[in-house]
C-alpha cells in the first residue's frame, strides 16, 4: 500500500482559539447598539467590537498615530508575541524601537480587522441575537467595510487626523481606501505590495482556497463550530496555496530546490519527499491553529470585491482628487501577486489626481512576502518617507 | 536611464553651498519660489533638493531604480517612470514648471516628450549638452570619429544618449512646434553662462550646454 500522510490535527484546540475570538488578550472597543456599522451588503452591523493594540503615546496634538492595517491573515498583535502562536510580531522588521514604525516617535494602532478572528466581530464570533457562532449567518464584508470600521475606532481614540496609514497586500488595500473615502483624516499613506483592485488571477486563487475549505467534509455548510470541530484540512490546503502565490519560484528554489527531507532517496509513496512539501504542510497545519475557516471565506471575499475605481465611475483618478495626503507606494519585483504594473497604475492616477506621490520598485526574488521580511531598501524607504512627512507633519523625535 | 548614468557632470562642480552643479543652479534661478515642479529624469534628486531649499512644491520622474530609492530616502516624491511613455499620464496645466534636464538626448521621441513638457507645464526648462560644442566638432572632423568629452565618455555603441542635438537643431525644433523660448543660457566647458549678447553661432559653437525657459507659442 501506498504510504500517505495527512496534515496532522491543530496542536492547539478549537476552544482554545475561540476565546481569543470573544475575549481577545488586547483592547477591545465595544459599539453598542446606538453605534452600528452600517455595511456595504445594507445590514447593519450591531452591537460589535473591535480588538487593537497600541504601542507608544500619543503626543498632546495628537498628531503623531499610525494606523497599521494588517493583511489578510494577519491581526492585530503587530509587534508583541502572539497570544495563540507564542511567535513574535507579524510586523517586526517595520514596527519596533530603531525601527522605522517607532514607538518612542509615534502612537502605533493595529486593529484586527471586522470579519477577523483575533476578537473583532467576525463569522467566529457569537450572535448575540442567537447566542450561537455567526458561522455563515455574518453579513458579507467588504475593504470599505473594514475601513469605516477603523474610522469608529479612531474616533473613539479621540483621533482626528491618522500621521499616516501604513500597510501591505490587503492592509494596502485598506490604506487606499483611508486616503479614498477619509482624505482629510490621513497626512500619510505608506500602500506596500497591493492595488486598487483584485485581479482576476488573485480571485481565482481565492477560489481555490474556499473552494478547499468547503469541500472539507468538517465544514458542515460553514456550522462546524457547534459540533466542536475544525475544517483544518480544507483550511490548510488552502493556506498551502496561498503561501505559493505570497513566494516566487526562485525564492522557493534557493530555499529547498529539489532536496529531500530526512532521506537520501525518493519513499515512492505520497509522503512529503520534499523539503518544499514539509515546508508547505507546516505552514498549512500552523496556521490552522490559530485561524478560522470561516473568517478566511469572509476575508478573502472582501478582498475579491475590493475595486476603487468602480467606487468612482471607473475613473481611478476620481478616487483621488484634490487629495492633499503624500503618498508612498513601494512594489517588489518578484511579486506576482500584486505585480509592479498595479502600483504603477495606482501611481499614475495618484499622479493624474496632483497627489504628492513617491513610487518605488524594490528588488528582490522573495516574492509578494517580501513586505514581511528583512528587506533593508524597503525599510529605508519607509522610515525616510516617513521622516519626512513627520518633518512636514511639525512631528519631533520623542514627541519632544 | 538615470541623468548620471547618460551624462556624469562631475566636472561641474560650482564651490557653491551644498556644492549644487552650475547647471542645476541655473535652472532653480528660473524657478519662481513656491511654484509646483515636475523634474523628468531627476536622477538622485539633487536639483529636487536644490529647489526645496527654495519652497518649491518638486516631483520627480526617474527610471532607474536605484535614484528613485536614493530619491525617496531624501524625502522626496519621485515616481519610477520613463519620460518616453509616462508623461502622457499627466494631466495638462498640472505644474508650472516641467524641467527635462541632461535628459532630452536620452528619450526615444524627444519633440513628442518636449510637446508633453509643454502640455503638463505651463513652462519648461530644458538643459541638454550640445553637439555643436567646438570640441565636439573638432573630433569628428580632426579625428574622425564620434566625439567623447569628458561629461560624454561613453563610446558610441554603449551610450544611452541616442538623440545629440546641437543648440540651433534645439532653436529649430522649437519654431518647428511653436514653442516660444522666454530665456536662453549656454554654459561653457566650466560651468559658466556665456555671456548674453553673442549671437547664436558664438553658442551653438562655444556652448557646452544650452539651458533653455520654454513657454507655448501663440500659433492656435
Amino acid at each position: 500500500m501506498v504510504g500517505v500522510q495527512s496534515i496532522p490535527s491543530p496542536a492547539i484546540t478549537a476552544d482554545e482559539r475561540s476565546h481569543e475570538v470573544d475575549h481577545p488578550s488586547s483592547h477591545v472597543a465595544q459599539f453598542g447598539s446606538e453605534q452600528p456599522l452600517r455595511l456595504d451588503c445594507g445590514v447593519d452591523l450591531s452591537p460589535f467590537q473591535i480588538a487593537y493594540q497600541t504601542y507608544g503615546e500619543l503626543n498632546a496634538d495628537r498628531s503623531n498615530a499610525i494606523l497599521i492595517c494588517h493583511a489578510l491573515t494577519g491581526d492585530q498583535h503587530v509587534a508583541n508575541v502572539h497570544p495563540v502562536t507564542g511567535k513574535p510580531g507579524w510586523w517586526e522588521t517595520l514596527v519596533g524601537p530603531g525601527r522605522p514604525l517607532d514607538p518612542n516617535e509615534y502612537f502605533i494602532i493595529c486593529s484586527n480587522v471586522i470579519g477577523g478572528c483575533m476578537g473583532s466581530t467576525g463569522p467566529a464570533s457569537i450572535n448575540p441575537a442567537t447566542g450561537k457562532v455567526w458561522g455563515l449567518d455574518f453579513p458579507v464584508i467588504t475593504i470599505p467595510d473594514m475601513v469605516r470600521a477603523q474610522a469608529m475606532l479612531i474616533d473613539r481614540l479621540g483621533i482626528d487626523t491618522l500621521f499616516a496609514v501604513v500597510g501591505g497586500s490587503m492592509g494596502g488595500m485598506q490604506v487606499l481606501q483611508w486616503t479614498a473615502a477619509y482624505p482629510s483624516r490621513v497626512f500619510s499613506a505608506l500602500a506596500i505590495a497591493c492595488s486598487t483592485r483584485h485581479s482576476a488571477q488573485n480571485i481565482a486563487f481565492h477560489e481555490l482556497g474556499r473552494q478547499a475549505v468547503m469541500a472539507d467534509p468538517d465544514w458542515h455548510h460553514g456550522g462546524y463550530a457547534d459540533r466542536g470541530i475544525h475544517p483544518h484540512r480544507g483550511l490548510a490546503v488552502a493556506r498551502m496555496a496561498a503561501h505559493i502565490t505570497y513566494l516566487s519560484d526562485a525564492a522557493l528554489h534557493r530555499k529547498f530546490g529539489r532536496r529531500m527531507q530526512d532521506r537520501e532517496l525518493p519513499t515512492f509513496s505520497f509522503d512529503a519527499d520534499f523539503q518544499v512539501e514539509s515546508y508547505l504542510r507546516y505552514q498549512g497545519s500552523s496556521f490552522v491553529e490559530r485561524f478560522d475557516a470561516n473568517s478566511y471565506l469572509y476575508l478573502t471575499r472582501a478582498m475579491d470585491y475590493f475595486d476603487i475605481a468602480a467606487d468612482h465611475g471607473g475613473v481611478l483618478a476620481k478616487a483621488f482628487a484634490g487629495i492633499q495626503t503624500r503618498f508612498c507606494v513601494v512594489s517588489f519585483t518578484s511579486d506576482w501577486l500584486f505585480p509592479t504594473s498595479e502600483s504603477r497604475a495606482l501611481v499614475h492616477a495618484l499622479n493624474a489626481s496632483s497627489a504628492r506621490v513617491s513610487f518605488a520598485e524594490i528588488e528582490t526574488d522573495r516574492g509578494h512576502d517580501a513586505f514581511l521580511l528583512d528587506v533593508p531598501e524597503f525599510l529605508d524607504i519607509s522610515r525616510a518617507f516617513l521622516q519626512s512627512a513627520g518633518k512636514a507633519r511639525g512631528l519631533t523625535a520623542n514627541n519632544a | 536611464m538615470s541623468v548620471q548614468e547618460a551624462l556624469p557632470l562631475g566636472g561641474l562642480a560650482t564651490g557653491q553651498p551644498g556644492d549644487f552643479r552650475a547647471d542645476h543652479v541655473l535652472v532653480a534661478n528660473m524657478v519662481k519660489p513656491g511654484s509646483k515642479v515636475l523634474d523628468v529624469g531627476c536622477g538622485e534628486g539633487d536639483l529636487l533638493q536644490l529647489l526645496e531649499t527654495r519652497g518649491v512644491d518638486g516631483r520627480g520622474i526617474e527610471l532607474s531604480r536605484e535614484g528613485v530609492n536614493r530619491c525617496v530616502a531624501k524625502g522626496l516624491a519621485v515616481v519610477q517612470g520613463d519620460a518616453d511613455t509616462d508623461l502622457v499620464n499627466y494631466p495638462d496645466d498640472a505644474f508650472d514648471y516641467v524641467i527635462l534636464s541632461q535628459t532630452l538626448q536620452a528619450t526615444r521621441q524627444p519633440k513628442v516628450v518636449l510637446e508633453n513638457l509643454l502640455r503638463i507645464g505651463r513652462r519648461a526648462i530644458v538643459s541638454f549638452p550640445n553637439f555643436g560644442f567646438w570640441k565636439m566638432r573638432l573630433q569628428l572632423l580632426i579625428g574622425g570619429h564620434m566625439p567623447r568629452t569628458e561629461n560624454l565618455p561613453a563610446s558610441w555603441y554603449d551610450t544611452a544618449n541616442i538623440h545629440f542635438c546641437t543648440i540651433k537643431d534645439f532653436v529649430e525644433l522649437c519654431d518647428a512646434i511653436d514653442v516660444k523660448m522666454e530665456r536662453a543660457e549656454a554654459l561653457d566647458l566650466y560651468g559658466r553662462p556665456l555671456r548674453l549678447r553673442m549671437p547664436w553661432w558664438v553658442w551653438n559653437l562655444f556652448g557646452e550646454q544650452g539651458v533653455f525657459l520654454l513657454t507655448r507659442g501663440g500659433r492656435t
